[in-house]
C-alpha cells in the first residue's frame, strides 16, 4: 500500500493549510491590523467579537459560539502571530499568520491552519482565505 | 393573464434506473411515471458534475462548472453569479426553494455562508431575496446544523432528532459506520414518524408556500428533496415496503471478487487505489471503508433502502400535485423533475460517489411535463441533453429572452426538434484537490459512446482514459481506451473535448470547507 496509504492516513487525521494574499499596503500597515489580537473581528468574517487578557483570547462566531484560544507568538519584528485553539470539534490546532514585506508599498500575508483532523483544517483554512481576501478589500479600499 | 408557473422538482444523488418508467423495478413511482407519459422523458441527461454544489450551481446558473467557478464540493458559489431564479424573479415571478440548496458549504462553525446564515433568521432572506429566492426552507440529510428543517425538528420534535444516522464522524470525516440488518455503511433504523422526515416536511413546507399565493400569480418553486442521498435511515415504518433479502443484485455488481475486480483493473488505476481502500482522493465517500469489504447482501439492503426513500418522494411530490390541482393550476404548471447526480449503489462492487465517470453517477432522470396550455406531444428524446440546459428551459417556459450567460439550450421537445437544434453531445468534468490529492477528468458523451480522458494528477499521467460504447456496453465493464480498433473514435472524441473549453472563471475559487 505504501504511499497511498499514507495518504489515506493524512486525510482521516490531519491537515495542513495555507492560504495567502498579496496587499498593495506596507507591511507595517497591514501588520498594525492583522497583528492586533483585539482586532481580528474586524476583518475575519464569522468572528462578531473577540477579547483579550494576557494571551488569552476569546472570539465569539457567528453562530454565538465562544471558542478560547492561547496566543504562542507575537512577534512585531518578524510580524508573526500565532495561536492554538481550543475547539470541541479540533483535537489539535496552530493558526500562523505572517505579514512578509514585498517592497515599501506591499507584503505578502499568509495564513497557515494546521489542524487534526484534517477536515477542521480546511473548514478553519477556507475562512481564513475568505479574512485574508477581506483583510486586502479594507486595507486597499479607497483605491 | 398568469403565465406558465414551474415546479422545478428535484432529488439527490438519484439514478436514472430507481424510476419505473425508466425501467426501475423496485421503487413504485407512479406519479412521476405519469408525468412522463404526459410529457417528455429524456434518456440521456446528464449533470455536468456528478457532485452536488457543482451541479447545483450548474442549474441555478446555467453555466459549465469552469465558468461559474464551483469545481468541487466546499467551493462556494460567489454570491452575484447569475441566477435563472433572479431572472424570473425580476421578471415578476414569485420564487421559492425548498429543501436543499448546497450552494455554499454545508460545513460552517462560523456561520459565514449565507444559506447557513439566514436560516438562523427565518424564511425571508434579508433584502429580499438570495440568489433569486424571496422565500428560503432549507434541509439537509440530517437533524443536525443551522438549517431550518434541523431547527424545526430541536424545537419542535427534539426526541427524533438522535435517530437519525451521524452523517459525520466524530473527525468530521464522512461516517463510515455500519448498521441495519447487513452493517452497510450509512444505514440506519431510524424510529422517527415519517411525517416528521425530510421527505414529507419538503412536500409540507412546498405546500404551505403555494398556500401563500394568489390565484393569479405566476411562480416558480424549487422543491429540492435530500433523498435518496446517503445515510439510508428513511423512517423505520416505511422500511418493510421492500424485503431486501429479496432484492436483485444490480446489473452492474459483479458477485464474483475475481471478476468483478479484472473489470475494474481495467479502467484508470484510481479505481482499484479506492476500491483496496489505497486512495481517498474526495469527500464525498467514507475515507474509513474500504470498498473491496462491501458484500452482497449490504448492496441489496443500501438498494432496499433507496428504493424507499425513493417511493417517498414520488408520494411526497404526489401530494404537491394534488394541492397544485387543488388551486386550480392544474394545466398551468409546467413540471421537471431531475437529480444532481447518480449514485455507484453497488455498481463494480462500490457506494457513494467520486471520480468515476460511468452511468451510475453520470445518468440522471430528467422529465418535464409541460403545462397542457403548452399544447406539447408526450415524446421520448434519446439524444444527450444535460442539466445546463435547465435554466434555459425555465426561460423558455416563462417566454423570458435567455440572458446571453446562459451557455445551455432550451431542452428538445423530442428527437427531430434535438437533432435540428444540435444536441449531439454533452460535457461533464472533474475537478478535486483536497490534503495533496488531485483528480481530473474530462468526459464526452457523444454517439452512443462515453469518453472519459484523464489530466495529470496524483495517479494519473494524462494518458489514461475510459471508452466505452452505451448500446453494446450498457454497464460500462470493458473499456476501450487501449483498444486499437477503437482508435479513431477515441480521437475523434478527445478533439470534442479540446474543442469544448467553457469560459473559465476568474480568479480561480477556493475552497471554503470540505463540503
Amino acid at each position: 500500500m505504501g504511499t497511498y496509504g499514507r495518504i489515506v492516513h493524512l486525510i482521516t487525521h490531519r491537515a495542513s493549510i495555507r492560504r495567502e494574499v498579496l496587499i498593495r499596503r506596507s507591511a507595517g500597515a497591514v501588520w498594525e491590523l492583522a497583528g492586533d489580537p483585539a482586532r481580528v473581528h474586524e476583518w475575519f468574517p464569522g468572528i462578531g467579537s473577540c477579547s483579550v487578557d494576557g494571551d488569552e483570547r476569546v472570539v465569539a462566531l457567528g453562530s454565538g459560539q465562544a471558542v478560547a484560544e492561547k496566543i504562542i507568538t507575537l512577534d512585531p519584528l518578524q510580524r508573526r502571530f500565532q495561536y492554538v485553539m481550543n475547539f470541541p470539534l479540533c483535537r489539535e490546532h496552530l493558526g500562523t499568520l505572517d505579514v512578509i514585506e514585498l517592497d515599501e508599498q506591499s507584503c505578502l500575508v499568509v495564513y497557515g491552519t494546521d489542524a487534526d483532523p484534517a477536515t477542521m483544517a480546511l473548514t478553519i483554512g477556507g475562512a481564513t482565505g475568505a479574512a485574508l481576501e477581506n483583510l486586502r478589500d479594507i486595507l486597499e479600499g479607497g483605491d | 393573464m398568469a403565465r406558465r408557473k414551474i415546479l422545478f422538482v428535484t432529488t439527490d444523488q438519484q439514478r436514472y434506473d430507481t424510476l419505473g418508467c425508466n425501467g426501475g423495478t423496485l421503487a413504485r413511482t407512479p406519479v412521476v411515471d405519469a408525468l412522463a407519459a404526459e410529457g417528455i422523458r429524456y434518456e440521456r441527461a446528464h449533470p455536468q458534475s456528478v457532485v452536488c454544489m457543482p451541479s447545483r450551481a450548474t442549474m441555478l446558473t446555467g453555466q459549465y462548472p469552469a465558468t461559474h467557478g464551483v469545481w468541487m464540493n466546499g467551493v462556494p458559489l460567489p454570491l452575484d453569479a447569475p441566477s435563472v431564479a433572479e431572472v424570473l424573479r425580476l421578471d415578476g415571478y414569485r420564487t421559492a426553494l425548498v429543501g436543499k440548496a448546497h450552494f455554499e458549504p454545508l460545513l460552517d462553525p462560523f456561520l459565514r455562508f449565507a444559506e447557513n446564515a439566514q436560516s438562523r433568521v427565518g424564511t425571508t432572506p434579508p433584502g429580499g431575496s438570495h440568489r433569486g429566492f424571496e422565500h428560503l426552507e432549507l434541509a439537509g440529510h440530517g437533524s443536525l446544523g443551522p438549517l431550518h428543517y434541523p431547527q424545526w425538528l430541536a424545537r419542535e420534535h427534539p426526541e427524533v432528532v438522535g435517530g437519525f444516522y451521524r452523517v459525520l464522524d466524530s473527525s468530521m470525516q464522512v461516517n463510515g459506520a455500519g448498521g441495519g440488518a447487513t452493517d452497510a455503511p450509512q444505514v440506519k433504523v431510524n424510529p422517527i414518524d415519517r411525517d416528521l422526515y425530510h421527505t414529507d416536511w419538503v412536500a409540507d413546507r412546498t405546500i404551505g408556500w403555494l398556500d401563500s399565493l394568489g390565484a393569479n400569480e405566476d411562480w416558480f418553486c424549487w422543491m429540492s428533496f435530500p433523498d435518496p442521498h446517503h445515510p439510508w435511515d428513511p423512517p423505520q415504518s416505511e422500511v418493510d415496503r421492500i424485503d431486501w433479502r429479496e432484492v436483485p443484485l444490480p446489473a452492474g455488481y459483479t458477485e464474483n471478487a475475481s471478476e468483478r475486480e479484472r473489470v475494474i483493473d481495467d479502467k484508470p488505476r484510481h479505481w482499484r487505489l479506492w476500491y483496496d481502500g489505497a486512495l481517498v482522493s474526495n469527500y464525498e465517500a467514507p475515507a474509513s471503508w474500504v470498498p473491496a469489504t462491501l458484500k452482497a447482501a449490504q448492496v441489496r439492503e443500501v438498494n432496499a433502502r433507496n428504493a424507499v426513500e425513493c417511493e417517498l418522494i414520488d408520494e411526497a411530490l404526489g401530494r404537491v400535485l394534488a394541492r397544485i390541482a387543488e388551486r386550480g393550476w392544474a394545466g398551468d404548471v409546467d413540471v421537471v423533475f431531475t437529480s444532481d447526480h447518480g449514485e455507484l449503489q453497488g455498481d463494480f462492487g462500490f457506494l457513494f460517489k467520486g471520480p468515476y465517470h460511468v452511468d451510475a453517477l453520470m445518468r440522471v432522470p430528467l422529465i418535464w411535463r409541460p403545462a397542457q396550455a403548452s399544447g406539447v406531444t408526450p415524446s421520448v428524446v434519446t439524444r444527450p441533453v444535460g442539466l445546463v440546459d435547465l435554466a434555459p428551459t425555465f426561460c423558455s417556459i416563462a417566454g423570458i429572452e435567455p440572458p446571453s450567460w446562459l451557455q445551455g439550450t432550451r431542452l428538445p421537445s423530442d428527437d427531430p426538434d434535438a437533432d435540428s437544434r444540435g444536441f449531439d453531445a454533452v460535457f461533464t468534468d472533474w475537478d478535486s484537490e483536497l490534503f495533496g490529492v488531485d483528480v481530473h477528468l474530462r468526459t464526452v458523451v457523444r454517439d452512443d459512446v462515453l469518453c472519459t480522458a484523464y489530466l495529470p494528477g496524483t495517479v494519473h499521467d494524462g494518458t489514461e482514459g475510459e471508452l466505452y460504447s452505451l448500446s453494446d456496453d450498457p454497464t460500462q465493464m470493458v473499456n476501450r481506451w487501449a483498444d486499437p480498433a477503437w482508435r479513431a473514435r477515441r480521437d475523434d472524441l478527445i478533439g470534442a473535448l479540446e474543442d469544448h473549453r467553457p469560459e473559465p472563471r476568474k480568479p480561480r475559487l477556493s475552497l471554503g470547507a470540505p463540503v
